[in-house]
């Protein structure tokens, strides 16, 4: 048992941190492998919190910090893991870095807190922290592990953040809290003179849609038709 | 409240997730045909309808610090409140177990047919989320079995919905980049708009005109 921990630790050594398969662990899920369009993981909490650009970047923050701690500490488990209890340990870890997230955002945010509610708490069913836990953590070494999680945190966080600008912009005529488009009192880009104090696109009105839970169907709807018109691979024959 | 309107808020007007949008994972990998969609259905009923009673009482008497039973034990106000993620997951992890033994032991037929879909049960956000809501909304205990038995009848009609829907889809001509997943999206929005219409009935306001 020690031999294989000290041979493992030299082939670690030996192997550069940053070298082509760790960058690709990191690349893709931005595209190619991306958890939310092309994996279906983590859907639940990517549609309710988008509203607003600001939660959803917190929110994007909340999971790669999950994601990528709970793919370490699992992978560091593995091999003294029995298992039958899997599933309970890792719902453990993961229940714990949740909890972790969930105080220190109370602390110290608690208006965005108060925005996420229990979606924060459903990062623990969130399926792409389980999922990349099952599917690469249990079999891999903890760095290539911790990059995984990173990656695919980062991959979710992304879209999420897209969705929630799109939505943001059209349905409330803002991006992140600042007015930029559409008729308004409150204008972004203001001179102390007042010479052109006027927002992009003064004709337009909000459009109500957006602000809708449905709309974020709408939007990774096409999000998944633009990126797969761009690559053909991942077109489904069936 | 009336139990009966718990009942219908939580299946229709509340629907967990045409109007909250959670358990969509599942919601989307196991709507391809409608026979499995009302196996899993059926399945989320059940473990919501368990588990949602369990769970409050763990909150009420072991987490919340003003009907604890520990604090009466130990005579101070003990404050648990933060363990609920932990105790709320492993209750539905332990639950979803349980239920797989037991209907294994009494039903082989309905384990077969079901087998697959009971642990992908245990990270379904639909059921923590409906325990969180529960939480969240105060609920009693009756209040809780029909906010947990509508909410699992809520999601089966949506789940069979839209297998239903996806099965004739099959022979419809859908752009090749949208054909699968992108319009099995779009599909649950569009569905999630019709069911807003259900939004503006009261039901409090239906059984007192009866």
């Amino acid at each position: 048992m020690a031999d294989t921990a000290v041979q493992e630790e030299k082939i670690a050594v030996q192997e550069p941190w940053l070298g082509k398969k760790e960058r690709q662990l990191l690349s893709d899920p931005l595209n190619d492998n991306n958890p939310i369009t092309v994996q279906v993981l983590g859907i639940c909490s990517a549609l309710a919190v988008t509203t607003l650009v600001v939660p959803s970047a917190v929110m994007a923050v909340a999971v790669v910090f999950v994601c990528a701690f709970a793919n370490l500490t699992v992978s560091l488990l593995r091999n003294s893991m029995p298992k039958q209890v899997r599933m309970i340990v890792q719902l453990v870890v993961i229940a714990f870095l949740v909890t972790v997230v969930e105080l220190v955002l109370k602390a110290f945010a608690f208006e965005v807190y108060k925005q996420l509610s229990v979606f924060i708490g459903l990062i623990i069913t969130n399926c792409i922290v389980m999922g990349r836990l099952e599917a690469f953590a249990m079999a891999n070494r903890p760095w290539r592990s911790f990059l995984d999680g990173i990656g695919n945190g980062l991959g979710y966080g992304g879209i999420l953040i897209i969705v929630a600008t799109i939505r943001e912009i059209f349905g409330k005529g803002t991006f992140a809290g600042l007015k930029i488009i559409g008729a308004t009192e409150a204008y972004a880009i203001n001179t102390a003179d007042g010479s052109w104090g006027q927002t992009l696109f003064g004709w337009y009105a909000n459009n109500g849609l957006m602000v809708l839970p449905a709309a974020a169907m709408f939007v990774i709807g096409i999000l998944i038709w633009i990126q797969r018109s761009y690559n053909q691979k991942l077109v489904d024959i069936s | 409240m009336d139990l009966f309107n718990i009942f219908i808020k939580a299946a229709f007007i509340e629907n967990m997730v045409l109007a909250y949008f959670l358990g969509m994972c599942s919601y989307l990998a196991v709507s391809k045909t409608v026979k499995t969609a009302v196996g899993l259905g059926a399945a989320v009923i059940f473990v919501l309808a368990i588990t949602m009673p369990i769970n409050w009482v763990v909150y009420t008497y072991l987490l919340e610090p003003s009907t604890s039973m520990l604090s009466g034990l130990i005579g101070t106000e003990m404050d648990l409140t933060f363990l609920r993620l932990i105790l709320f997951i492993a209750v539905i992890a332990a639950m979803v177990q349980l239920v797989e033994m037991i209907i294994e032991k009494v039903s082989p037929a309905l384990y077969t047919s079901l087998g697959i879909f009971l642990p992908l049960i245990t990270v379904n956000c639909a059921i923590l989320g409906g325990s969180l809501f529960m939480v969240s909304r105060e609920y009693a205990f009756g209040e809780s079995v029909a906010f947990g038995i509508g909410s699992g009848v809520g999601f089966f009609l949506a789940i069979v919905a839209i297998a239903a829907i996806r099965e004739k889809l099959r022979y419809s001509n859908v752009p090749p980049a949208l054909r699968g997943l992108g319009i099995a999206f779009i599909l649950t929005g569009l569905m999630g708009i019709a069911f807003m219409s259900l939004m503006g009935i009261d039901p409090a306001a239906l059984t007192a005109g009866k």
